[in-house]
């Protein structure tokens, strides 16, 4: 029996190795090797192209200990990365359930457009607009001020709140998209026999709907999560005076003093505090889920 | 009877794309410079192919360490390479550029002779570097803010500009800022605890840190900013192309001076189309018309800034001689101090949060 299912899931294997093989070569190319050369060029002390001698060093990571700066600044972008995806499911969820469960039809069709439309434009794009919306004199300030019978000042850009309000427009998507999917495969009939056994909306939200749609929010959580904290466009353009955060300092040893060695030591340090942390909340989340 | 339609249509095809190859390798010049940095003007481009056969081909970097990169990275593909006087030390020791023959440059002998006998571009008596322009990092301020123009450094300082304040987002010049503030010689800051402090105390003044041109010209078209660091050819660009109002403020504390200059990489393919290429920008006729059309810094020719209107920018501020005394031009630093000065940066950076 057992010796059966070993051979029909090897032939399985074999049989699918030719639908997987182009992802997991495309993964090896783009990802991988690049990757390894990181690992690699975080453990020198200078890089090979620059034709300076170099040797293996554990400096770079002695750095990030040596220096309370960029724990600081983990810090706050682990913080970043919660607020913006507290934020994301507080505006992500309930879109997903109007459309997964209220809308129907061609009205469906035409709200989903837009929930993704944002993703049709560039990134860039996208933060520049809301660098015309936000600052004093910009759209949002003339538009209140010319609704509002007193005077407010509204100058949101160069702050923190811009730097939230830039990374949830960006991420909202995958909260709408990942709980939309969960929420439309909950059977009607488990939320009307709730109902019918006399439980309150509000139960029935608690009891049945939100378990059930759990794995869509973890999934988008985590989505969400990994490349805020890891943020420096939107940091950079959106926080004037506040907006260092880890990733903008990382970018600055690529870019500005080209010491890569330290940068990707940075990096990997990132990598595996989210690691640490996506597998101290998986059993949690497990259990939610 | 497939067969020979197939092998025709293949060798026509061989011949038409080693023809291609061939014509387009025979004359073409690859330069690598900044974006939108006179020497990839469509017009410039367009009658400098004209006259000379050649074709550009332009490349771009971001920063100084990427154009390094791309030149040790690409050896033989770039035949022109706009680099800073401060990092054409590091570009000879590391054998990326060659000397340069200036008897083929006929417009080189109308340099001024303090840029072209400058020890960053010329090592034991050959030319690395054929010095193009050069320009200050100043203060430019939003002529709405002032009623006339300050003359201090420690007007960014001042409490009635606090949150309208911009500085660059680059660690090297904002230490040397920092020392021209304090009073010290940028090439050789003694007391780095003064600039840290006076660095420290401008931050809460700030409101970002740029890091383009258009970064500052939009915020100065919004009306945003009062006041902050700036090149001297961005002012000059965003007053007479954009028609913003701002200007530039040449401090009496002093201001960064830097100076750009062409090499020509080693293993270039192309040495007589980039010699050629180079006495072309350094030429008094491309820089007029750059002045004229798109804004520019000074050149180096000084027959180039001759043929300026007298009124000019560029002829009477930055060619004044009491403006000369007071600037100082950037010399090369070691990547260990630009380590430093990015640490220092950083920290600033954090303390504000």
């Amino acid at each position: 029996m057992a010796a059966q299912s070993a051979t029909a899931s090897c032939s399985g294997l074999r049989s699918a190795l030719p639908l997987l093989a182009p992802a997991y070569l495309w993964l090896t190319v783009a990802i991988f090797l690049p990757l390894s050369a990181m690992v690699f060029f975080s453990f020198m002390t200078d890089l090979p192209l620059t034709g300076k001698p170099w040797a293996f060093t554990l400096g770079n990571y002695a750095a990030f200990f040596s220096q309370s700066l960029y724990l600081t600044l983990l810090l706050a972008s682990l913080r970043l990365g919660l607020e913006v995806t507290l934020w994301c499911i507080v505006i992500g969820y309930p879109a997903a359930y109007v459309l997964a469960k209220v809308l129907k039809g061609r009205s469906r069709e035409a709200i989903f457009l837009l929930v993704i439309l944002p993703f049709w434009s560039n990134g860039l794009v996208r933060i520049f607009s809301w660098a015309m919306v936000l600052r004093e004199g910009g759209i949002l300030d003339t538009a209140l001020n010319a609704v509002l019978p007193f005077k407010i000042n509204i100058d949101l850009m160069y702050s923190y709140p811009a730097v939230i309000i830039g990374l949830v427009h960006s991420y909202v998507p995958y909260m709408v998209l990942t709980c939309y999917l969960t929420l439309q495969a909950i059977d009607d009939s488990l939320i009307e026999a709730g109902r019918s056994l006399g439980a309150s909306r509000l139960q029935v939200l608690k009891r049945v709907i939100i378990p059930l749609s759990m794995p869509g929010l973890v999934a988008g959580a985590a989505l969400i999560f990994v490349p805020v904290v890891g943020s420096f466009m939107e940091p950079r353009i959106l926080g004037g005076r506040t907006g260092t955060f880890y990733g903008t300092v990382i970018e600055d040893q690529f870019v500005a003093v080209f010491n890569w060695p330290l940068g990707a030591a940075l990096s990997f340090i990132l990598l595996a505090v989210v690691l640490v942390i996506l597998a101290l909340a998986s059993p949690v989340l497990r259990r939610a889920a | 009877m497939r067969m020979p339609r197939l092998t025709a249509l293949l060798t026509a095809t061989a011949v038409f794309t080693t023809a291609l190859t061939l014509a387009a390798s025979a004359a073409e010049v690859h330069v690598l410079n900044w974006k939108g940095y006179g020497a990839d003007e469509p017009w410039a481009v367009a009658a400098f192919e004209k006259a000379t056969g050649n074709k550009v081909v332009n490349d771009f970097f971001n920063s100084e360490q990427e154009m390094l990169t791309k030149i040790r990275t690409n050896p033989g593909l770039y035949d022109v390479v706009m680099i800073n006087a401060a990092f054409n030390d590091q570009a000879m020791a590391e054998k990326l550029i060659q000397p340069i023959d200036t008897s083929k440059l006929p417009n080189y002998a109308d340099i001024s002779k303090d840029k072209a006998g400058s020890p960053m571009l010329d090592h034991d008596g050959k030319v690395y570097g054929v010095p193009w322009v050069w320009g200050l990092t100043a203060l430019a301020i939003n002529e709405k803010s002032f009623d006339k123009p300050p003359t201090s450094i420690a007007e960014m300082w001042d409490p009635k500009h606090k949150g309208r304040v911009v500085i660059r987002d680059d660690a090297v010049e904002a230490v040397q800022f920092g020392a021209i503030a304090t009073g010290q010689n940028i090439n050789d800051i003694k007391d780095m605890d003064a600039v840290k402090t006076k660095l420290t105390s401008l931050m809460p003044q700030i409101k970002t840190f740029w890091s383009s041109e258009n970064d500052w010209n939009q915020m100065v078209a919004s009306n945003q900013i009062d006041i902050g660091t700036y090149w001297s050819g961005s002012a000059d660009r965003a007053k007479t192309h954009f028609k913003l109002p701002v200007s530039l403020v040449i401090p009496r504390e002093g201001a960064v001076a830097w100076l750009d200059a062409f090499s020509i990489p080693v293993g270039s393919k192309n040495v007589e189309g980039a010699q050629a290429f180079i006495n072309w920008m350094i030429d008094p006729k491309f820089y007029v018309e750059w002045v004229t059309k798109v804004g520019a810094p000074v050149s180096a020719n000084t027959k180039a800034v001759e043929a300026l209107p007298q009124d000019a920018f560029n002829r009477k501020v930055m060619g004044d001689p009491e403006v000369a005394k007071r600037i100082q031009f950037q010399a090369p630093i070691t990547d260990a101090q630009r380590e430093a000065y990015l640490a220092l940066w950083q920290q600033l950076k954090v303390d504000v949060k």
